[in-house]
């Protein structure tokens, strides 16, 4: 070769040189933290909690960090797309926030070993996938204290998203609670198969409420129960975030999600490279799950049971599932005094008795 | 009964925007244009309905603005497929992805206010009835003007020369060009009408059925008032009637649920989307058009011969 291909090259070589120098100086610089949302960070529910910690991560790490988020990613075939962008481009702390993500995010894992992924509400891990969840089910038996004293017609509406044992086990918690203080309730559940769906779940609480629900609950995303709810003059229970906005006077407490800790921690751990695939299920004493303040208008003996219950969940005494219980077909599944465990809890596909009705497939 | 009522109640709301869509996209398809952008149309008219109302606090300028919006998409349809000659289908879904996408956008800045309740009727006297007060009397002032709109709509069509003219065209444009009407000029203007039905149909599911605005809120509603039409076999009356069957199916699955019986939700749930393939499966298939009240020349691109 002559001498200008020989100059060429080197300057070619020199330039791919500088480029990947700088790349990879850059990725030293500041850790990428990637999220994936199930729904619009404008929902004031779940995604919108998920955010919360976002903007609690930028405030913590200030310019250590940088951070992405995607909404509204569906639960399919697109979620994997998304992760996989994320990944390509350098992230790696990726936290993808809903059930239906399980897949997409573990068959991304296994391509980009590098990368650091935290799945919520599922149950498969991998050496780097790790899952994270709150115990929901503890504050939907306190709130369901509240509704079980609270209600007049004895009836207490619940929209509910996806037969899944999340779902499940909090239909069943809330119910244990307000059976606890009411041994009269019913329980009316519709199911809505969205997790975001305004209209829908507005015509599912106009539904309930017209067959006679004074409280309602909800396991899904939107405010438009806790808008019809206060439309009515009735009582409801915020889901994820504090609805207080959309209801003044009809919010009896909301469950919300603090990620804060939980995240701040997980950047932590990678930042010091301490980080390990692990499971996480934080109650209320881990402090992930917080209430609303209570409605001013329950009575301070019931805002009293309501708060033992709380104090006695987060320091271990009290279990929301604790024998005897029996399924809705009748079969014993707790014996006196035994507390569920964890691996039966997220595989839960019964209701307790006591409830009517079936769950769907 | 008093939950028969409500549960009726509940049908006669979640059918309106149902009615609004279908009988606008109707008027549309007599004139012999194809629109689907019906959900684009309708989300649109939702946005513009909610943000005219958070920011003026009037329920009359945010039906208007829907009017207005919806009616400007379908001028952009109208363009693109009557003056620039192109595809009426691709334009049609291009124009839903579009409204879509474009409402998301503007919504940004509105999705967590919540609007004021829109007033219902309160006529002294007829609105404290037993039974029939909520049924017949109770209602905002939209769920009339749907009403209205069926009878007018029947009326013109059936009765008067521009309704004629109007599915002359729809029949026969090139027979309709030659004896000299503007067929071009007819079609922008049933367009127009057809999207500020839409408008107002998306503007009912934003500021009465759910005062929220959130993406998407249409759901899919816009491709049921498409398939509304063809079921309807381009009738206004049966056009109204499937808009009633289509909301009632919804809102009974709901209320079945509560009450416990058993079928499966979501068997009940895919019902009205069902139907809406097997109609939108029969309106592109030639064969079947004929038997089907179709106006012959629905679809077809009008290319005036100098």
């Amino acid at each position: 070769m002559n001498i200008f291909t020989a100059i060429g090259r080197a300057a070619v070589l020199a330039v791919i040189a500088t480029i990947a120098f700088s790349a990879s100086a850059q990725a030293a610089d500041k850790l990428k933290i990637g999220f994936v949302y199930v729904g619009p960070v404008g929902d004031h529910g779940w995604s919108y909690q998920h955010q919360q910690g976002l903007l609690a991560l930028k405030k913590e790490f200030g310019d250590k960090i940088e951070t992405t988020y995607v909404e509204k990613v569906s639960e399919g075939p697109d979620a994997e797309r998304v992760i996989q962008q994320l990944a390509q481009k350098g992230h790696k702390l990726i936290f993808t926030t809903s059930f239906g993500f399980m897949n997409p995010t573990l068959k991304v894992a296994r391509r980009f070993k590098n990368s650091y992924f935290e799945h919520a509400t599922g149950f498969k891990r991998s050496k780097n996938v790790a899952t994270y969840n709150i115990r929901y089910y503890e504050g939907r038996y306190v709130a369901g204290i509240l509704a079980g004293k609270i209600t007049k017609s004895n009836t207490i509406g619940y929209i509910a998203s996806f037969p899944i044992p999340e779902v499940i086990m909090g239909i069943n918690a809330a119910y244990l609670g307000a059976k606890s203080v009411n041994p009269d309730v019913k329980f009316k559940i519709i199911w809505v198969s969205s997790w975001f769906d305004p209209g829908k779940e507005a015509n599912a609480a106009k539904a309930l409420t017209d067959q006679g629900a004074d409280i309602l609950f909800q396991h899904t995303d939107s405010p438009a129960a806790m808008k019809l709810a206060e439309e009515k003059g009735i009582f409801a229970v915020g889901q994820a975030s504090n609805m207080h906005a959309f209801g003044p006077t009809a919010q009896l407490t909301a469950l919300i999600n603090n990620w804060t800790p939980y995240y701040v921690d997980r950047v932590k751990a990678v930042m010091n490279g301490t980080w390990k695939s692990t499971n996480t299920w934080g109650g209320i004493k881990s402090g992930m799950l917080q209430f609303a303040k209570w409605n001013p208008k329950i009575p301070a003996d019931v805002v009293k049971l309501a708060e033992d219950a709380r104090d006695a969940i987060a320091a271990g005494k009290l279990h929301p599932f604790t024998g005897p219980l029996k399924k809705q077909d009748g079969t014993l599944f707790l014996n006196k005094g035994e507390k569920i465990a964890d691996k039966a809890l997220a595989g839960m596909n019964f209701y307790v008795e006591g409830i009517d009705g079936s769950l769907p497939k | 009964m008093d939950l028969a009522v409500n549960i009726i109640i509940g049908i006669i709301i979640a059918a309106t925007p149902l009615v609004y869509a279908a009988i606008g996209e109707l008027v549309a398809e007599k004139s012999g244009v194809l629109n689907l952008g019906v959900e684009g149309m309708m989300i649109i008219g939702a946005v513009a309905a909610f943000a005219a109302t958070i920011e003026t606090g009037s329920f009359i300028l945010g039906v208007c603005a829907a009017i207005i919006c919806g009616a400007l998409m379908a001028l952009i349809f109208a363009f693109i497929t009557q003056t620039l000659l192109a595809n009426q289908v691709a334009t049609g879904l291009a124009l839903t992805m579009f409204g879509l996408g474009l409402a998301a956008l503007l919504g940004q800045a509105y999705s967590g206010k919540s609007a004021p309740t829109f007033p219902k009727l309160a006529i002294p006297g007829l609105s404290d009835l037993p039974i029939l007060g909520p049924l017949l009397f109770g209602h905002d002032i939209l769920v009339y003007m749907s009403l209205a709109l069926v009878i007018a709509v029947a009326w013109f069509l059936a009765r008067t020369r521009t309704g004629l003219v109007i599915r002359a065209i729809g029949e026969n444009h090139d027979a309709a060009h030659a004896i000299g009407y503007p067929v071009v000029a007819y079609r922008y203007a049933t367009l127009a009408f057809g999207g500020a039905c839409a408008g107002v149909g998306g503007a009912y599911l934003s500021i009465v059925q759910t005062p929220l605005w959130v993406e998407n809120m249409t759901a899919g509603r816009g491709w049921i008032a498409l398939a509304l039409v063809v079921f309807a076999a381009w009738r206004p009356w049966r056009a109204f009637a499937g808009a009633y069957l289509f909301g009632g199916i919804t809102i009974v699955q709901l209320h079945s649920q509560g009450l416990g019986l058993e079928v499966e939700p979501q068997l009940l749930a895919m019902l009205p989307y069902i139907a809406t393939i097997i109609v939108l499966v029969l309106i592109s298939s030639d064969r079947s058009r004929a038997h089907l009240n179709a106006p012959a020349k629905l679809g077809q691109t009008f290319f005036a011969p100098a």
